[in-house]
């Protein structure tokens, strides 16, 4: 034990060279989708705040959300929430023991992720079409 | 004096103390929001874009009204319990201890803003 080289050795597998497997991608970005949603709530409430207080606030929450940052931060907080409720569904689906499988995580993985897009897509498309 | 043995009192609560309530309150607040989340996403895609007479005109009614304020009630004390468990992971003692207050204040401080501005829009459309 005393002569362990502990100076110089090299550490593995090291985060930086560990190349996640998809289940643990979408399993961070459930949780971090999560927290970003706090953008899009916080525009919206704000938005209907801006609504009571009078003409001038409506008019500056408004601004910002028909602007380009408005519409960033809307669409992303679309695909953020469709992507948490897919993920969140999937969590559901495991604590009832099913798709634990390496495999199928895998494959429930990509379904989120492909789900998640189309859905937003969907969205959208139904706000400027509808 | 407690007149029950040690494992009766730990029975059923594991290493937090808290049982298995966290959890629970996870899976109810996000199967509600499952219902809550295509309708919230149809009543605001709906609203946006439209002046603000026609906004508080709209949301005065009951369906937009009541989905909007359920969505943010339930999504954000989804929110809350959702953050605690990334500040137990990643903060440690004072700072873990501020981040919680901090959560729970934002958390209901959008609840209150949200549910006023909401009261406030059905109010002056029942005037109406």
């Amino acid at each position: 034990m005393a002569d362990v080289n502990r100076g110089n050795r090299p550490l593995s597998p090291h985060l930086q060279v560990y190349k996640l497997p998809v289940a643990a991608v979408t399993s961070i970005l459930t949780r971090i989708t999560g927290h970003a949603l706090v953008a899009g709530i916080l525009l919206v409430v704000w938005w209907l705040v801006g609504a009571v207080s009078g003409p001038g606030a409506f008019a500056a929450a408004d601004w910002v959300v028909r602007s380009w940052l408005g519409f960033l931060i809307l669409a992303g907080s679309a695909w953020a929430l469709w992507y948490h409720t897919l993920a969140g569904i999937r969590h559901l689906f495991y604590d009832a023991l099913i798709g634990l499988e390496i495999e199928s995580s895998r494959k429930s993985s990509w379904a989120v992720i492909v789900g998640s897009v189309v859905l937003t897509l969907f969205t959208l498309i139904l706000f400027f079409i509808g | 004096m407690r007149y029950i043995t040690p494992r009766k009192a730990a029975q059923g609560l594991g290493p937090a103390h808290s049982g298995t309530s966290h959890h629970w309150a996870m899976t109810v607040s996000s199967c509600a929001l499952i219902l809550l989340t295509p309708a919230f996403l149809l009543v605001i895609g709906t609203a946006i874009g439209l002046p603000r007479e026609a906004v508080i005109a709209y949301f005065g009614r009951p369906y937009p009204g009541l989905v909007t304020a359920l969505f943010v009630i339930v999504g954000m004390i989804h929110f809350i319990k959702g953050t605690r468990i990334m500040i137990d992971d990643y903060f440690q003692d004072t700072a873990r201890k501020v981040a919680i207050i901090v959560s729970v204040i934002f958390g209901w401080g959008v609840i209150a803003a949200a549910v006023f501005a909401l009261a406030k829009m059905a109010f002056i459309t029942v005037a109406i």
